[in-house]
């Protein structure tokens, strides 16, 4: 079986056809499928195993980044998301595809606060404006962390990939990142490149002042992984900025990631 | 009421009334113009309704014809004949693309952007646009408008190209200025620098397209007219390059709504500023960069299903201009009442003229609306048929079934008269400066303070909140180095991912050489963008070049002359580089006017040159960081005592007489034979030479390799006897490089560069240290490469 991606579109989305081809280098069949397409009925999410929320401005951030996507998905295609999540199926949310799911309470889906508050739909966590104030496209180098995460399985330990945003400071409660700690749910983190642990990484190695260096998280089953930096971006050695000045392998960084779940999705589901 | 039909009373017009309607009505009309107007109407016996007048006048403008470089102008240069030059846009841009007659261009001069082929299945378009009196006066807005008017002439290319590349050059007055020194009625620089960066970067970041190249300049003459040149680049299918309507057609208008925004911005455009045109704020338009995406998003799906014979976007005049434009050769037939608005009450010229954003004209054949509707349906973009286009060859303009407007096509495009300009040039005398080399023991605080001068200092606070990675395929970036914040020459770009074809886009600017000669500003600019195409890995014989001029009033014989200086070293430089003009725009009146003092300024003559290149193999480019300790300097091409309006006499004050120049043999001899080394992998790291000379290039390659260099300025080769070390050091003669090279490579390298001026003037180091020993063996500079950097660091606003 080809595993098959939706690429999800709306009005603002513009990574879709990176990602599109990332996936398809990975060897998936995808399809970029606008949010109204989903609403209508013409096309079935359940028809595909990977849903992927590309970078963006959708809807021109209004209010905050990806929220107004973010309220679409949970009141227009509830249902069909959560038989998503409920059939193991995979998702990525990029940039403003993580902002999304951030809002969504997908990520990081933790379903228990100190509050008492059991609804997994409820939004933990934030992706807040830069401590820079404002939008910053730099390279950054990531540690992989211990997780369950589908995506990061057997990747490299210290990955190298663009960010481009101005709302990509992962803040959250003190519970929620212990929650999040003792669940190993963070999958990436900011790293000053030389320190194998990374604490209180400075600016610009951490670029918006995210808590606890989080570049990326994903949800308690490994299968829901949304982070800020731009692993499409890096497919190739020419993407690299120094790639006319060290010897680079052919493939970038950021490729293990669709590779990953493209062969979770052919491994694992039927 | 606004709804009403209002006519201009101008056949019983005296000349005194027919001005005194054009300059009343904004209309940028001459009197010349305003009397053939008259003839025309007085022969059909009746008076023009609003909406004709007014789409005269935009159609007129200087904003959408260009009238002052197709008018007859008699030229008299210092001491030489007065010369007749019929037009300088046929003269020398036109002429010269067709002389060099390059097979590659698809399409230059005609369509809203210049076309040339890349692949088997694609072409490139590229064009560079102006937004500056609306900058001057809302910098946010006219900035952001900037860029989305760009983005839409791509897509208003052929059948609509797909764009993947911003480039953005802004020039301000000094970040510096006091407030007591600001003229009446302008704003301050650094708010109109913060306001012009966060216009580009909110509209460009929110298309999804990367800003990869560009440059901001100051000059306090910028203040009350600031430059703000907005550029992108597109890709085409081959064979979606060539539009035509035909009678029949449905006029499709794509996208916002209308509302007042924008009200005659084509002729504001075309007159001076002064200490009141702050009060215009209707002529500035609002943008909306996700409504553009969405457009482009629907659109390419239509143009790949065909279902569209023609486009074109609302720019100046709106739809006036669009629906003008498109029917020319056929007639249009256009109901007002259609156009959906933002509002209510807007007068039917003012729905007609209405420069709200982010709106497209497509010409559909019946059978296809109702497939193109259901593309718009699904983006969720408005899309509304106003009319047809005919066979009458007139523009028909109805409003609730009454005529505003019924135009002859023929006078519309072709009746407007030329114009004759007088035009004179007399070379300026600046006092000179001598050589320093008796009055100082190093050139380091120079060296210090033309690193930290605001020309030349880094940029990366601006670059960095623009994206340059979206789309993927940005593959030289516009920082490089071993921290990736040095300089770039020009910036790569693969827009098929995974294909190793590319595209360079470089600019070349030189405003302070117009002060010497405009001629030489001008074949200077694009000598340096070719040298940036080069420095990357690029061929001079795969290289297209924009113009864009922005100049001050052209009704003053003086401006006009330095126009006329400008114009012939385009023509001269370009054929001796057999590089075309493909497409370009000018921007006049760039003058300011205190009403109350009569004070008047002018910009300084600046034309900007935007140069784009196909790169068979992404392979062979490289980058301006040195790479190893040990590899060897060589500066490429002659250097000259060319210092009048260099940066170095600038920090002393001075302007003088002698401004670099190009000559072109040399200069494409040299060109081609570095391109020929650096395909070879002879060449590890390239700079060009320009602001600062060759002190500068090296220490901006040293400091972005991370290593040191020691130099000797006895190496330099030099095409006159140039006895100073300040001289060798900061001349900014034309067509030179650094270039590090491999010691294994040094035989190969030279063998390469065998016919051509070069000098090994030292090596790279494993330290930190940055000396430069002068023609007597005294070090003349001795520094390291982090107070360098520190200099070059200082951040632009402080």
């Amino acid at each position: 079986m080809i595993p098959r991606v939706l690429i999800l579109r709306t009005a603002g989305t513009n990574c879709d056809e990176e990602t599109d081809i990332a996936f398809q280098l990975a060897g998936a069949d995808t399809n970029l499928v606008h949010i109204q397409n989903l609403i209508s009925g013409q096309t079935d999410l359940s028809e595909y195993q990977i849903l992927a929320i590309p970078g963006g401005f959708s809807y021109g951030d209004d209010i905050a980044a990806g929220i107004l996507l973010a309220v679409e998905m949970k009141h227009k295609l509830k249902d069909a998301l959560d038989q998503f999540v409920a059939d193991k199926k995979l998702i990525i949310g990029i940039c403003n595809g993580f902002q999304v799911l951030v809002r969504t309470g997908l990520l990081p889906g933790i379903s228990q606060n100190s509050q008492g508050d059991n609804d997994e739909s409820t939004q933990r966590s934030t992706l807040a404006m830069n401590t820079s104030a404002k939008f910053e496209c730099r390279w950054v180098e990531l540690e992989t962390q211990q997780s369950p995460c589908i995506f990061t399985k057997d990747i490299k330990q210290h990955l190298y990939l663009p960010v481009a945003h101005a709302e990509g400071r992962f803040t959250a409660p003190t519970d929620v990142l212990k929650q999040l700690e003792s669940n190993k749910q963070v999958v990436l983190r900011y790293t000053n490149g030389s320190q194998l642990t990374s604490d209180n990484t400075d600016y610009p190695h951490n670029p918006n002042g995210s808590d606890d260096d989080i570049a990326g998280i994903c949800d308690t089953s490994g299968r829901i992984f949304g982070l800020m930096p731009h692993p499409e971006r890096f497919l190739t050695k020419w993407n690299h900025p120094r790639w006319t000045r060290e010897e680079l392998p052919d493939e970038g960084d950021g490729l293990a990631i669709f590779n990953n779940a493209v062969n979770y999705v052919r491994a694992n589901l039927p | 009421m606004s709804n009403k039909i209002n006519e201009f009373q101008i056949l019983n017009a005296n000349d005194t009334e027919l001005m005194r309607i054009s300059q009343e009505g904004t209309l940028s009309l001459n009197l010349n113009e305003m009397k053939t107007i008259q003839s025309h109407f007085a022969a059909l016996q009746r008076n023009p309704t609003d909406v004709e007048l007014e789409t005269i006048a935009q159609t007129w403008s200087e904003h959408c014809v260009h009238k002052t470089f197709k008018s007859l102008i008699r030229y008299t240069e210092h001491g030489k004949e007065t010369e007749l030059i019929d037009g300088l846009f046929p003269t020398y841009i036109q002429r010269a693309t067709e002389e060099i007659d390059k097979p590659w261009c698809v399409s230059v001069f005609s369509d809203n952007a210049g076309i040339i082929e890349f692949d088997e299945k694609y072409n490139l378009v590229f064009k560079v646009e102006t937004h500056n009196h609306p900058s001057a006066i809302e910098p946010y807005g006219g900035a952001g408008t900037g860029i989305g008017g760009v983005i839409r002439d791509s897509l208003g290319t052929g059948l609509g190209a797909k764009p993947i590349l911003n480039t953005d050059i802004f020039c301000f007055g000094l970040p510096n200025t006091p407030y007591d020194n600001l003229p009446k009625g302008t704003l301050h620089p650094k708010r109109v620098f913060k306001g012009v960066v966060a216009g580009v970067r909110d509209y460009g970041n929110r298309m999804g397209i990367p800003t990869a190249n560009g440059a901001i300049l100051f000059d306090t003459r910028y203040t009350a007219n600031p430059l703000v040149f907005c550029g992108n680049v597109g890709i085409i299918p081959i064979d979606r390059c060539e539009k035509s309507v035909q009678p029949g057609d449905l006029i499709v208008a794509v996208g916002g709504r209308t509302g007042r925004d924008g009200i005659h911005g084509a002729t504001f455009s075309s007159a001076e500023l002064d200490d009141t045109s702050e009060n215009l704020g209707s002529v500035v338009q609002i943008g909306n960069p996700i409504m553009e995406k969405k457009i482009v998003d629907a659109l390419l799906q239509a143009r790949d299903q065909n279902l569209y014979r023609s486009i074109t976007d609302c720019g100046a005049g709106g739809f006036s201009s669009a629906v003008g434009e498109m029917g020319e050769e056929t007639g249009a037939e256009v109901h007002l009442e259609r156009v959906p608005l933002k509002y209510e009450g807007l007068a039917p010229w003012e729905i007609w003229l209405s420069e709200a954003q982010e709106r497209m004209v497509i010409a559909v054949p019946p059978e296809n609306l109702e497939e193109l509707m259901q593309i718009c349906e699904a983006e969720i973009v408005e899309a509304t048929v106003l009319g047809n286009f005919t066979d009458t060859h007139r523009l028909q303009v109805f409003y609730q079934d009454s005529v505003v407007a019924d135009l002859d096509m023929n006078f519309l495009h072709k009746g407007i008269p030329q114009h004759v300009k007088n035009a004179t040039w007399q070379p300026p005398q600046h006092k000179e400066m001598q050589s320093r080399d008796s009055k100082t023991d190093n050139y380091n605080q120079d060296m210090l303070k033309l690193l930290a001068s605001p020309n030349i200092v880094s940029k990366e606070s601006v670059i960095r909140q623009y994206d340059h990675e979206v789309q993927g395929g940005i593959v030289i970036k516009p920082l490089v180095g071993v921290e990736n914040d040095g300089p770039s020459d020009a910036c790569v770009t693969t827009p098929i991912i995974g294909s190793e074809k590319a595209v360079i886009v470089a600019n070349g600017i030189n405003p302070k050489y117009s002060d010497v000669d405009p001629y030489l500003s001008a074949a200077s600019a694009i000598d340096e963008a070719l040298r940036n195409i080069i420095a990357v890995g690029g061929s001079i014989e795969k290289t297209a070049l924009l113009d864009n001029f922005c100049w001050g009033n052209p009704d003053k014989p003086d401006r006009l002359g330095e126009l006329v200086r400008a114009a012939k070293a385009c023509y001269d430089i370009a054929t001796a580089y057999g590089t075309p003009f493909i497409s370009g725009k000018d921007s006049l009146y760039n003058e300011y006017r205190d009403t109350t003092t009569g004070e008047q300024r002018a910009i300084p003559s600046t034309l900007l040159i935007s140069a784009i290149c196909v790169m068979p193999d992404i392979n062979k480019a490289i980058t301006m960081d040195v790479k190893s300790p040990e590899n060897l300097i060589y500066v490429v091409g002659n250097s000259y005592a060319e210092l009048g309006g260099s940066h170095y006499f600038g920090i002393h004050g001075y302007i003088g007489n002698t401004a670099p120049a190009v000559r072109p043999s040399e200069g494409k001899h040299l060109f081609d034979k570095l391109s020929s080394a650096i395909n070879n992998g002879c060449v590890r790291s390239c700079h060009d030479c320009s602001e600062g000379g060759i002190a500068v290039a090296a220490a901006e390659m040293a400091f972005s390799g991370g290593y040191g260099m020691t130099l000797n300025l006895k190496k330099v080769p030099t095409g006159e006897d140039i006895p100073f070390d300040d001289f060798l050091l900061f001349s900014e003669s034309n067509s030179r490089f650094l270039v590090e090279v491999e010691l294994q490579n040094k035989d190969a390298f030279e063998k390469h560069m065998s016919d051509v001026p070069i000098g090994c003037l030292g090596t790279v180091t494993d330290t930190n240290e940055f000396a430069i020993d002068g023609l007597t063996g005294k070090t003349v500079i001795d520094t390291t490469i982090e107070n360098l950097k520190s200099a070059w660091q200082t951040p632009l606003d402080s």
